[in-house]
């Protein structure tokens, strides 16, 4: 194999490897350690990806695979790095035993290794593969807390994304089905870099098929209404740095397969417009998640929801298309994932602190720790999509390019971006502000809050200062996909 | 088009036979009551199963679908059903009887399913070989009623057969379709392994956790959460 490959073959095995040996760890704080050293090297090999992108009959290092492998291997390495504080607390009150720590840092690899295999596979099978895989990392380590909660979070989980991705799989079968009478049978049918070039060529009524299924399938994983309901209670029961890995890698990999999909179906004069569908499960995602905003008197919940809105914004974007509308999603899906790990991380904190998730138990979070509840409010900010972070600018682009193709859209755009951003600042100032409630758990160390700080100075800089090679590698990616 | 694969030929004959023997036990599934009774039947779809991969890899001519056919037998024909039994047996639930559907309303909507799935598939797939629409058709129509029995039964373990008989219609489409890669066997093959485990798991947490396979009282958790 040449080295070139060999790098992203090593992003991907070297996780998968540190699972295993994470498995026979026993001393918490090594398997801790072990844990950050590996998402770090990942990182740092995931950075050399850029400037040796390749296609090979198994891996497919696209600008696109890259951009996802990039920011999954960042908030891997800042939430493992989290993890080490939090896990130690958790030890410490006792609700997590050493055998449950043990697997959570073996899992929370497990996770990563199979997300980045989704990503960088050149074949449809083997990215559902990997995608079940994933799955059921999570399921698994949804479920490590053993409470009631979790066990039902990570059983409802399991049951809605596993029916999900068989139909997925079926999807893949009728899109195989497709592809081999013009690509002939065996692998380079199901390859994602030879599909999108014969897409026009293709059958269009089985096309369709497949794209419903698909859509279905990967659509549950990118928790998009009306398949999200796994997604609250699996974020809420779950260990804290671990809805942050959640909401931006598994999420991610299924909106870029359906940015893949959207490329291969729409160069199909034939096929149905899966720029519509797309749209259509945006707005609903939207809407629905941006009114159950309001409803919910739990933190974690609350921002799993706010994941979903997110979620559906980019699936809109990427719906409406053209390199306006893909280049906004693309920078939509970057800035949230960082600003929602940085969400998560100090809600985790915070939850500790407070020793509990209700927003009743809550309040005063400045007052009782003025870095948490300062760095949590800019967060806050950050994901409402103020400025100066870049989900305004993301935002705005959308909403330009959606006056511009389809003015109608923005009504029921609007009102669901106006509601959720509403309830954000609502939940903000009785979050942050308010009467303090007591602190019964421990005050986080400034070094737990370091990724966080990172993560929303990287999403301020897009926001307001983009480099000109990064708005040129965005370009770019959205340039690769646009049919 | 291949003599071995129209109307009249054994290829085409057994195929189809198979493939819609699968279907009749995924309806026998849908009203029995019995959970040892689902068990079995679920044991006989994967044995029903395995002969239509064994089949298909014979006319086909591609040895791997052996592999997958072995898959079927060992794995699901015998080793899960094996384990089902065990954990049936342990918990005393055996002959319990578990509130289906009656048999003339599931019989119906699963008709309706089948229906849909023709509907869907056949007028769609006109350009591909006769046995492999029908086959496509079939294995949709398993699939669909999976989801069905899914959404029927009330316990965990009814529904987790039922998950597992859904991914018995996916191996039907994957094994009709000419020359499809290794690829998707060995996925799935790699599912019903760990999927297996992870299933155990979860019966034993269910069980420490509320001393019952039913999960009609886990929903309650979700109301007080919200």
């Amino acid at each position: 194999m040449n080295p070139l490959q060999s790098i992203a073959g090593a992003v991907i095995v070297l996780p998968l490897l540190a699972s295993a040996l994470l498995f026979t760890v026993r001393r918490t704080e090594v398997s801790a350690w072990i844990n950050i050293a590996v998402s770090a090297v990942v990182l740092g090999l995931a950075c050399l990806l850029p400037w040796h992108l390749h296609v090979s009959t198994y891996l497919l290092v696209d600008r696109l695979s890259v951009h996802v492998v990039l920011l999954t291997a960042f908030i891997g390495l800042c939430s493992a790095w989290v993890s080490r504080d939090y896990i130690a607390v958790e030890r410490d009150a006792e609700r997590l035993d050493r055998r449950r720590a043990q697997q959570y840092f073996a899992l929370f690899q497990a996770l990563l290794g199979f997300v980045l295999f989704a990503v960088l596979s050149n074949n449809l099978g083997v990215t559902w593969v990997a995608m079940e895989a994933a799955t059921i990392a999570g399921v698994l380590v949804v479920g490590l807390p053993r409470t009631e909660a979790a066990v039902e979070a990570s059983w409802k989980y399991f049951m809605i994304c596993g029916v999900g991705i068989a139909l997925a799989l079926f999807g893949t079968i009728v899109l195989y089905l497709a592809a081999q009478t013009v690509l002939g049978a065996g692998l380079p049918a199901m390859s994602w870099s030879e599909l999108p070039a014969v897409a026009a060529k293709l059958h269009a009524p089985l096309l369709n098929l497949a794209f419903v299924f698909l859509v279905i399938g990967y659509g549950t994983k990118a928790g998009l209404a009306p398949l999200h309901a796994w997604m609250p209670d699996a974020h809420a029961e779950g260990p804290t740095p671990v809805s942050a890995v959640l909401a931006s890698s598994i999420l991610n990999v299924a909106l870029t397969i359906l940015l893949r999909l959207r490329d291969v179906v729409g160069r199909n004069a034939g096929a149905i417009s899966p720029g519509s569908v797309l749209m259509l499960f945006g707005l609903l995602s939207l809407l629905m998640a941006g009114f159950s905003l309001w409803r919910r008197r739990d933190v974690k919940r609350f921002f799993s929801f706010s994941t979903i809105e997110q979620n559906g914004i980019v699936a809109f974007a990427f719906g409406l298309g053209g390199p306006v509308g893909t280049f906004a999603g693309l920078l939509h899906m970057t800035v949230h994932t960082l600003c929602k790990a940085a969400v998560f991380q100090c809600v985790g904190r915070a939850t500790q602190l407070k020793g509990s998730q209700k927003f009743a138990d809550m309040s005063g979070l400045i007052a009782g720790s003025r870095m948490l509840g300062l760095t949590l409010a800019a967060a806050i900010v950050a994901v409402a999509g103020m400025p100066p972070f870049g989900l305004f600018t993301s935002e705005f682009m959308m909403l330009a390019e959606t006056a511009k193709r389809l003015p109608y859209a923005l009504i029921p755009l609007g009102i669901g971006l106006l509601v959720g951003v509403w309830a954000l600042l609502w939940r903000l100032i009785t979050l942050c502000m308010g009467e303090p409630t007591p602190n019964p758990g421990p005050m986080p160390h400034w070094s737990a809050l370091v990724p966080a700080w990172a993560q929303l100075a990287i999403a301020a800089v897009l926001g307001l200062a983009m480099p000109g090679a990064v708005y040129a590698w965005f370009a770019a990616i959205a340039a690769g996909v646009v049919s | 088009m291949d003599p071995r694969m129209g109307y009249g030929a054994l290829g085409y004959d057994l195929a189809h036979l198979l493939g819609t023997a699968t279907l009749v036990l995924s309806f026998v599934l849908l009203y029995q009551k019995r959970i040892d009774a689902v068990v079995n039947t679920y044991a006989a779809q994967a044995w029903v199963l395995a002969a239509a991969a064994f089949w298909q890899g014979w006319v086909q001519d591609s040895p791997h679908l052996y592999v997958t056919g072995l898959i079927a037998l060992l794995a699901k024909g015998v080793a899960i059903p094996l384990a089902l039994h065990n954990i049936v047996r342990r918990l005393r639930i055996g002959r319990s009887i578990e509130s289906a559907l009656g048999v003339f309303p599931s019989m119906a909507l699963g008709m309706g399913m089948v229906a849909l799935a023709i509907l869907v598939v056949l007028p769609i797939t006109l350009g591909a070989q006769v046995l492999t629409r029908e086959d496509l058709a079939i294995a949709l129509s398993v699939v669909l009623l999976g989801l069905l029995m899914m959404i029927t039964r009330r316990t965990a373990l009814t529904q987790v057969i039922a998950f597992m008989s859904m991914e018995n219609g996916l191996i039907l489409a994957a094994v009709g379709v000419a020359g499809m890669p290794l690829v998707v066997e060995l996925s799935v093959a790699v599912l019903v392994l760990v999927a297996a485990i992870v299933f155990g798991e979860f019966f034993f947490r269910i069980r420490s956790q509320f001393d019952s396979l039913d999960i009609s009282h886990l929903d309650r958790v979700g109301e007080a959460h919200r």
